[in-house]
C-alpha cells in the first residue's frame, strides 16, 4: 500500500516536473534532428503499395487499404463543421516518414528520440515502473518502442504496435479492424484507412483486468508529414482496460495534418475508459501554423452490459474536429463522454459526441466544457439517436461554455433523433463568463490575474479532470494554464 | 497605521467620495457609518484596489506606502482584506485549496516560505477552533450554494487564516438573522488584537453592539460628517440619519 502510495506520489511529483519543463509557452515545440527516410510528397495507389511494402504487410492488407483509398477517392472534403479552413492539398504531404535507423528493441532506440521523450515526459524507460504505465511511443509513423510488453504478455494482454500486429496477430486484425469505423465511414477516416502508417493495438482477453493504464504517446516531427495512426482497442468478455493518449507537436510555420481513427470494441460486460490529453501544436497567436486535427473515434459497446467512457481535454490543433462516440449495441451498455475543449487566439474546435442507443435500458451520459479566449471559436456538436428497439433508452447531456474576452466565440449544435417513445433524453446548457467580481475577489485575497484565470477554469473544468487519471489530471491542469497565458487583459 | 486624506473617488463618472480624511492606528477599531450612497461600500473597494473606483484626489498611506499605487493582490500581502458584502461563489474551485493558494500567494509576495499541505491543514484546523465554525465549509467550493449567512461566516473565516493587519468589514451584518451576526461578531472579536486595525464598515447600529468600535464616523456626503466614540452611534441609532440634516449637514448627502 505504502510503496503504491509513493509511487503515486513519485507520478506527481514527475509530471510536475514535466509540467514545469514545458514552461511557459508551446515547449514541446522542439525538433528533434534525426535522420528519417519517408515516402516523396504524393498520394496515389502506388505509394499506398510502396507503404504497404515498406511494413512488410500482407496482401490483404494491401488490399483493403486500396479499397478504402478508391472510396476515398470519391467522397468530397465535409464542410458542415462551423471551421474555416483552406483546401487542404493532398499531394503536397508525404504519408510515410520514419527515423532512419529502425530500431529493433526499446535499447536500440536512437538517444536523440528517447531525449525527445524525455522532454515530453513520457516515461518510456524502466521509471515507467513508477508510473505503472505502459507506453507505446508513435514517432512521425512509426512506433518505436513498447514498454511493459512482457509482463503484460504474462497477464494475457496483447500490446503493440498496428504494424507488429498486422504482421503477428493477422487473424485477430482482420476480425476487428474497420468493423467499428468503416472504411468508407467519412472522408478522413478513408483517407486513414488507405494510409495509416502506425497506431496501437491492444487486446484483452476474456476476464482479464489490465494490470496497468496502457498509453501512447503521438508526436509529428518530420516536415510535411501527415500523422495517420490507427489505434484499436478490443476487450473480451469482462474484461477491463484504461487506455491514455498524449500528443504533441513541434512548432512549425505550416499546417499539418492529424488524422487518425481509433476503435474500441467492448464485448459482453468489458469495460474501456478512454482517456486524451491533446496538446498539438496550436498555432501561434496570429493564427499561422498548427495542426488539423481531424480524428474519428467510436466505440462499439457490442456486448450486453458493457461500458465505454471516453475522457479528452482538448488545448492543441489550429483546428480540431473530432467527435469519440459510442454505439450502445449491447442490452443495458453504458456510454460516456467528458470533455474539455480550450481554444485560445485564433484556433477552432469542432467537437462533441454522438451516442447512439440501439439495446434496451442502454445509458449515456454527455458532459461538455468548453472554453474560449482569444478571437478562438469552439463549438459543441453532439447526436444523441436513440433507435426504436432501445426501450427506456437514458441519455443526460451537459453543455457548459466559458468565454474569456469579448471577442471568442461558443457554439452548441445538439441533435436528438429519438424514435422510441419511453426513452428520457435530457439536455442542460448553460454560457458563463469569467466575471469581473470573481477576478476580483480572488485578488483581494491575494491571487495574481492570471492564477486566478486558471483558478476558475479549473474549478470549471472539475467534472471532467475527476474522470482522468491522477497523472493525467496534473497535466491536464497545467496545460490549461499555459494555454490560457495572455487570456485576461 | 492607515492614513486617508482628502480622498476623492469616483465611479462611473459620478463623484461619490469628496474628500474623506481618517487615521485608523494599529489595534484600533473604527466603525463607518452612514445613509445608504454614502460613500461607505466604496470607501472599502477604493482602498482593496477594485476596477472602476477612480481615485481622482487624495491619498492613502498604509505603514508608509502608497497604498493606492498598488495592484489588489499586492495590497492583500501587505495586510489589507476586505470582507465582501456580496461574497463571490466560485464553482468548482474548492475552499479549501482557494485559501491555501491565498495565503501562499501572499506568503511568497512577502518573501516567506509557502505553507505545505501539512502545515496549512494545522493552521486551518487551530483557526477553525478559534472561529467556532463546523470544518463541513472547508470541503464545498468557494461560496457555492452558501446561504447568506454561511457566506459571512466565510468571510470572516478567511480573514482569520489570512491574518491581515487592516481588516475592512463591508456590511458585513447585512442579511444575518441575530444568531448569525453573534457569530460572526464573534469572529472578529477572536481575532482583534493590538497589531490588528478594523475598519467596520455598516448602516445599523446593532452590528456593533457586539463588536465594540474605539470609533464611531459618521459618513454623509462623501465626506466624514461626525467622529465620536461609541455613544455616537447609540445617538444615530435614537435619532436617525435625519439627525445629521439637522446637524447642518447639507442635504446632497443622501445622494
Amino acid at each position: 500500500m505504502t510503496s503504491e502510495r509513493d509511487n503515486a506520489a513519485a507520478v506527481l511529483r514527475d509530471n510536475a516536473e514535466v509540467a514545469e519543463a514545458l514552461g511557459r509557452s508551446y515547449s514541446a515545440g522542439f525538433i528533434t534532428e534525426i535522420e528519417s527516410t519517408g515516402l516523396p510528397p504524393g498520394l496515389d495507389e502506388e505509394t499506398i503499395r510502396q507503404l504497404s511494402a515498406i511494413k512488410r504487410e500482407p496482401e490483404w492488407m494491401t488490399e483493403w487499404r486500396l479499397e478504402a483509398y478508391r472510396h476515398w477517392l470519391t467522397m468530397p472534403p465535409p464542410d458542415w463543421a462551423k471551421l474555416k479552413l483552406d483546401p487542404i492539398d493532398y499531394q503536397a504531404l508525404s504519408y510515410y516518414s520514419a527515423p532512419k535507423q529502425a530500431p529493433k528493441s526499446l535499447d536500440e532506440v536512437d538517444p536523440a528520440l528517447l531525449e525527445t521523450y524525455e522532454k515530453l515526459g513520457v516515461p518510456l524507460h524502466e521509471r515507467a515502473a513508477l508510473a505503472g504505465v505502459a507506453v507505446d511511443a508513435v514517432f512521425d509513423s512509426v512506433s518505436v518502442g513498447t514498454t511493459f510488453r512482457k509482463q503484460l504478455a504474462d497477464a494475457g494482454v496483447l500490446f503493440c504496435s498496428m504494424s507488429e500486429a498486422i504482421r503477428e496477430y493477422p487473424e485477430l486484425v482482420r476480425k476487428y479492424l474497420g468493423s467499428v469505423v468503416p472504411q468508407g465511414d467519412n472522408f478522413f477516416a478513408a483517407l486513414n484507412s488507405a494510409v495509416f502508417s502506425d497506431g496501437s493495438f491492444v487486446f484483452i482477453p476474456k476476464g482479464v483486468r489490465c494490470p496497468m493504464e496502457l498509453s501512447t504517446y503521438f508526436r509529428i516531427n518530420a516536415q510535411n508529414t501527415g500523422q495517420f495512426e490507427r489505434t484499436l482497442i478490443v476487450a473480451e468478455e469482462g474484461a477491463y482496460v484504461s487506455y491514455l493518449e498524449g500528443c504533441t507537436a513541434p512548432r512549425r510555420d505550416e499546417n499539418q495534418l492529424h488524422a487518425a481513427v481509433v476503435e474500441l470494441v467492448a464485448l459482453e460486460k468489458a469495460q474501456i475508459k478512454y482517456s486524451t490529453v491533446q496538446n498539438w501544436y496550436p498555432g501561434d497567436e496570429n493564427g499561422i501554423g498548427g495542426i488539423y486535427n481531424f480524428v474519428t473515434k467510436r466505440g462499439d459497446c457490442r456486448g450486453d452490459d458493457s461500458k465505454i467512457s471516453w475522457t479528452q481535454v482538448e488545448t492543441g490543433s489550429a483546428i480540431t474536429w473530432k467527435y469519440p462516440s459510442v454505439v450502445l449495441r449491447g442490452d443495458r451498455s453504458v456510454g460516456e463522454f467528458h470533455s474539455v475543449a480550450l481554444t485560445h487566439h485564433f484556433q477552432q474546435a469542432d467537437t462533441g459526441t454522438k451516442m447512439i442507443h440501439i439495446g434496451k435500458d442502454t445509458k449515456s451520459k454527455i458532459v461538455s466544457k468548453g472554453i474560449s479566449a482569444g478571437r478562438s471559436n469552439n463549438s459543441y456538436r453532439g447526436l444523441v439517436k436513440v433507435e426504436k428497439g432501445a426501450e427506456r433508452a437514458r441519455n443526460y447531456t451537459q453543455c457548459d461554455s466559458l468565454l474569456i474576452g469579448k471577442k471568442c466565440g461558443a457554439h452548441t449544435f445538439p441533435y436528438m433523433e429519438v424514435k422510441n417513445p419511453g426513452a428520457i433524453v435530457e439536455h442542460e446548457a448553460t454560457t458563463s463568463k469569467i466575471s469581473d467580481d470573481q477576478l476580483f475577489y480572488c485578488r483581494s485575497r491575494g491571487i495574481g490575474e492570471e492564477d486566478a484565470v486558471s483558478m476558475i477554469v479549473d474549478g470549471f473544468c472539475k467534472q471532467v479532470f475527476r474522470e482522468l487519471p491522477m497523472e493525467f489530471a496534473v497535466e491536464a491542469k497545467k496545460l490549461l494554464e499555459v494555454s490560457l497565458e495572455g487570456a485576461v487583459g | 497605521m492607515l492614513k486617508i486624506e482628502n480622498l476623492h473617488a469616483r465611479v462611473e463618472g459620478k463623484d461619490i467620495l469628496k474628500g474623506l480624511s481618517l487615521t485608523v492606528k494599529p489595534g484600533e477599531v473604527h466603525a463607518i457609518m452612514g445613509p445608504n450612497g454614502a460613500g461607505k461600500s466604496t470607501l472599502g473597494n477604493v482602498l482593496s484596489g477594485r476596477e472602476g473606483y477612480e481615485v481622482t484626489a487624495g491619498s492613502v498611506s498604509w505603514n508608509g506606502i502608497d497604498l493606492l499605487a498598488l495592484e489588489p493582490e499586492a495590497r492583500a500581502a501587505a495586510g489589507v482584506f476586505l470582507a465582501f458584502q456580496y461574497p463571490v461563489e466560485i464553482p468548482g474551485v474548492n475552499n479549501t485549496y482557494f485559501l491555501r493558494a491565498a495565503l501562499n500567494a501572499q506568503r511568497k509576495a512577502r518573501g516567506e516560505a509557502e505553507l505545505d499541505s501539512m502545515q496549512f491543514l494545522k493552521l486551518v484546523r487551530e483557526k477553525l477552533k478559534i472561529m467556532q465554525i463546523s470544518d463541513e465549509l472547508l470541503h464545498r467550493a468557494v461560496n457555492e450554494g452558501f446561504s447568506g449567512g454561511e457566506k459571512k461566516r466565510n468571510e470572516i473565516f478567511q480573514m482569520a487564516v489570512l491574518e491581515p493587519r487592516l481588516a475592512i468589514l463591508d456590511e458585513t451584518d447585512s442579511g444575518l438573522d441575530i444568531d448569525a451576526l453573534k457569530q460572526v461578531a464573534g469572529g472578529v472579536n477572536a481575532l482583534r488584537s493590538p497589531e490588528r486595525s478594523f475598519l467596520v464598515v455598516t448602516h445599523y447600529q446593532r452590528l456593533l453592539d457586539y463588536i465594540v468600535p474605539d470609533h464611531v464616523h459618521v459618513l454623509a456626503g462623501g465626506r466624514i460628517v461626525e467622529s465620536g466614540d461609541k455613544t455616537l452611534a447609540h445617538k444615530l441609532e435614537e435619532h436617525g440619519y435625519a439627525w445629521l440634516a439637522e446637524h447642518g449637514e447639507p442635504a446632497g448627502a443622501q445622494a
